[in-house]
């Protein structure tokens, strides 16, 4: 593209405007800050272009979700719902705890112990979202009769992870430990998510 | 095309020279919008507005494209996702009250562009396709915004798209068929909703296409000028870059000020308080009326209250669909050699009743049907139909025009009195 | 020959709209409109100032906060707000603790299902909740209100022309319907069961007067809560529910016009040296 210094203006003045006698920096200045300033406000204008995919107040809004727990019997889980995404709450056997406490942590992928996943006092409530850290599928072992996986917590059968009784990745693809939440006992029968 | 002393795009870097070669756009633009298009030196700032109605246009699209990743076109919840827009998604508010006062700042911008072609005779010869297209822009500018209007699914909205599809009953014989058709059902619901809403999304972008054309047809005789005198030479136009684009800036500033005073201080100026109530099927506002940009079509069309031969409601969707269409037949309906009403001393003033005219169409289409009222739009009306079809062709044919410039430079000297002898030099 | 179409054209169209003109006035004449009862005692409201108006306007929280209080013990019985959430209370100043508990003690609980039956239930608001409805649904509303549906509202002071100063005015707006309207139209008088309001559209309005006395509310930061106190405080607060971006917008709108005065400046600094040495 052509630029303002190109620009001989037909017919009257035969010299080039970036050739005259007075002051020509100041006067090329004011071109460039316009130009300028238009460049500034066309970012402005599109920054809440942007923003407005981010989530809105309503979405945002939606941040807790009571579970009651008192139905859960120690070996089952249930799935609730907490932000739209599948949330596992599994009361642990004494068995499925001390498989988890036998693991070395330091031979995990991602080193977490159970105590780090669960609430003190309430080591046997694993409360994890049921959302594989792979790419996002929802792993089996939750519900009654489902596959539990090598490792007897939960195994996603998109591309095969393994999550043991503690919701730590063991096997497959998963690069993190199943998503704990944040949640608080209200009671020792409802806990709060989010 | 064009002139032939325009510059030629002449690429320096080798990327922009292996650009040019494989796909020539930068030439495209540089001929359109650039240094490659030589434009007459003496527009005055009514020209500023194609390009503002292109600025509108694009920010239609794009705060369209945005609201449409919030908005739901269901009846049963259209209301109240505009709403959410309005308080919950982040900068909706904004993005909303631009999208809508947007839309009137187009039409404005479009009819002061419409008023300067009918003023300084863009119209006529031999710019007669630029002016076809441009009313075809017009219709379909029409057609998009009274769609989006009825998108948030307020009072208004509702009961506009009844009155609107109402109009095609009119049509003998089979209107009632083709307003059911275009509703799909009895009344505005869901089918027509939703319909809308696509044709709506759909509508902007055919008009760009149409706006390509329109431009396309201006570049073959360049554009005209406030004298109306052809371009005789080089010293009568300048490039279009830098000097129209300088001054296109100032009048995008200007224009964007005014966007911004109504977004952030009156956002709801130009708008009706019943849309901000629930469409209602049954129950009516006391007093339905379109959004201003519609408001002189909608008093021709209240303005036939009699039968004649036909009833008066086909005479008024006659009239209303007739007023826009004879736009079409301008470039034949005036026969002056003159272009620019500048020098056409009788033809000025009728103009100038016209703008008044269509400004008191404005006011009756806007007020209550009282007698005194409808009385002023059948007048009203009377003028327009007969400034266009009866007075131009008339006028047109008996006025004897003042002397024209010989050259549009001559014309700027002598504008700005004494000429310099290197000035005269060059322009003889 | 174009030429000639187009003049017959146009004189149809005249010709038609001048018969149209004749008979409007010969029945304007004949037949002059009746004048309305609406038409001659409707009146507007007056300008109540509230600190939102203008283009420096700015919300009175403090005012906010008892308009709010003055919806949850006098509107909301009848009226919903249903675009409005519980969370949105934290822009009018309470604090998320505040909200959680107007929330958990809201009258009106939030539909939902029984978790263990599936059978309809209601639970108690939770901040994230938009208010709840009074009726379950317009029959409801009607049966309840001698068949008139008390309208929503969220969006009532931008739904009204005027609105925020004709809320207040029509509140407080009620009285004994003028003798002298009942002596020129007889037909006009208020029916049973409607209220005579100069404010209203058609005069008659469905609602009883909602503020029969001072200090229907008491006011916890001390103001005297006059019938037009509580007025005005409601209409400050239904202006907040139509339009709770409002400070945002005007801060926006005063960095967007300065900025663009700026611009347009440089615009025309950047025109004039551009086209410094070319006659126009």
């Amino acid at each position: 593209m052509a630029t303002a210094d190109d620009m001989i203006p037909p017919g009257e003045n035969p010299a080039p405007y970036h050739e005259e006698a007075h002051d020509p920096r100041r006067r090329d200045f004011i071109n460039i800050a316009a130009v300028s300033f238009a460049g500034v406000g066309a970012v402005a204008i599109v920054l809440p272009l942007i923003n407005q995919m981010n989530p809105s107040a309503d979405v945002l809004a939606q941040s807790t979700t009571e579970v009651d727990i008192s139905k859960i019997e120690p070996g089952q889980a249930i799935v609730a719902s907490f932000r739209k995404q599948p949330l596992f709450v599994r009361n642990l056997t004494p068995k499925e705890i001390g498989e988890a406490d036998a693991v070395a942590v330091s031979s995990l992928r991602d080193p977490q112990t159970l105590e780090q996943r669960t609430k003190a006092g309430k080591k046997n409530w694993l409360i994890t979202l049921g959302v594989c850290t792979h790419l996002g599928c929802v792993p089996l072992g939750a519900r009654e009769g489902e596959n539990r996986g090598p490792f007897g917590g939960y195994f996603c059968p998109c591309h095969g992870s393994a999550y043991d009784t503690a919701g730590r990745i063991r096997q497959g693809p998963a690069p993190k430990n199943l998503a704990v939440p944040d949640y608080n006992f209200t009671s020792d029968t409802v806990v709060t998510v989010g | 095309m064009s002139f032939p002393w325009a510059k030629h795009y002449e690429p320096k870097q080798p990327l922009m020279r292996w650009l040019d070669e494989k796909l020539p756009m930068p030439r495209l633009v540089y001929n359109a919008i650039g240094a490659g298009y030589p434009v007459p030196r003496n527009l005055n700032y009514f020209w500023n507005f194609g390009v503002l109605a292109g600025a509108a246009l694009v920010i239609q699209i794009v705060t369209g494209v945005v609201l449409a990743m919030h908005y739901a076109a269901n009846a049963g919840v259209a209301f109240g996702s505009v709403e959410s827009i309005m308080r919950d998604v982040n900068a909706g508010w904004f993005l909303r009250y631009a999208h809508a006062n947007g839309a009137s700042m187009f039409l404005a911008v479009v009819y002061i562009h419409i008023g300067r072609g009918l003023y300084y005779g863009s119209y006529k010869a031999p710019r007669e396709m630029v002016w076809l297209l441009g009313v075809v822009i017009f219709l379909l500018m029409m057609a998009t915004a009274f769609m989006g209007y009825v998108l948030p699914w307020g009072q208004m909205s509702f009961w506009g798209a009844q009155v609107i599809t109402g109009f095609f009953s009119a049509i003998p014989l089979v209107g009632e068929t083709i307003r059911v058709w275009l509703l799909g059902g009895f009344a505005p619901d869901n089918a027509a909703l939703n319909r809308f809403f696509s044709l709506h999304y759909l509508l902007p972008f055919v008009i760009a296409g149409v706006i390509i054309l329109h431009i396309w047809a201006l570049h073959i005789p360049g554009s005209n000028n406030p004298t109306g005198v052809d371009v005789k030479g080089e010293q009568d136009t300048v490039p279009f870059h830098p000097y129209y684009t300088a001054k296109d800036g100032v009048g995008v500033g200007v224009f964007f000020l005014v966007f911004a005073l109504l977004i952030f201080f009156s956002p709801n100026l130009l708008g009706h308080p019943d849309n901000y109530i629930e469409a209602n099927p049954l129950s009516t506002p006391a007093h339905i009326v379109p959004e201003w940009y519609f408001l002189p079509f909608y008093a021709i069309l209240k303005s036939f209250t009699a039968d004649f031969i036909l009833p008066a409601k086909l005479w008024g969707v006659v009239a209303m669909f007739g007023s826009i269409l004879l736009l079409f037949f301008l470039p034949w309906l005036d026969s002056s050699p003159v272009r620019s009403a500048n020098y056409r001393p009788t033809y000025r003033w009728f103009l100038l009743v016209l703008l008044i005219d269509v400004l008191v169409l404005g006011y009756v289409g806007g007020a209550e049907a009282t007698a005194r009222n409808v009385m002023i739009g059948q007048i009203a009306a009377a003028y327009y139909f007969a400034h266009f079809l009866i007075i131009l062709p008339l006028v047109s044919a008996a006025e004897k025009p003042r002397p024209l410039p010989n050259s549009i430079t001559e014309a700027v000297l002598a504008k700005h009195g004494g000429t310099s002898p290197a000035q005269t030099a060059m322009a003889g | 020959m174009a030429r000639l179409i187009s003049l017959v054209i146009g004189a149809g169209f005249v010709f038609v709209l001048a018969l149209a003109l004749f008979f409007t006035a010969k029945d304007a004449i004949q037949n002059p409109a009746p004048e309305s009862a609406e038409h001659e005692f409707h009146l507007h409201p007056e300008d109540i100032h509230l600190s939102s108006a203008g283009f420096f306007g700015k919300f009175d929280r403090q005012q906010l906060q008892r308009g709010f209080q003055v919806y949850k013990e006098v509107c909301a019985a009848c009226h919903s707000l249903k675009y409005v959430s519980f969370r949105d209370l934290e822009h009018i100043g309470y604090s998320e603790a505040e909200v959680k508990a107007i929330a958990n003690q809201w009258v009106i609980e939030q539909p939902t299902v029984n978790p263990e039956t599936g059978e309809a239930a209601t639970r108690k608001n939770l901040p994230s909740d938009r208010f709840p409805l009074p009726f379950a649904n317009d029959i409801a509303a009607r049966a309840a209100n001698n068949n008139a549906i008390p309208p929503d509202l969220s969006l009532m002071t931008k739904a009204r022309h005027d609105g925020s100063n004709y809320v207040h005015a029509l509140i407080t707006g009620y009285r004994n319907q003028p003798a002298e309207l009942i002596e020129k139209f007889p037909g006009a008088k208020t029916p049973p069961g409607l209220h005579y309001n100069p404010y209203f559209a058609n005069l008659n309005i469905a609602m009883p007067p909602p503020l029969t006395s001072d200090g229907q509310v008491t006011y916890s930061d001390g103001t005297k809560a006059t019938k037009d106190q509580m007025a005005r405080d409601v209409a400050a607060f239904l202006t907040w529910t139509a339009e709770p971006n409002l400070e945002a917008r005007h801060a926006a709108g005063f960095a967007a016009v300065i900025f663009l005065l700026i611009f347009v400046y440089l615009a025309w600094g950047a025109y004039q040296n551009v086209w410094r040495d070319i006659k126009h």
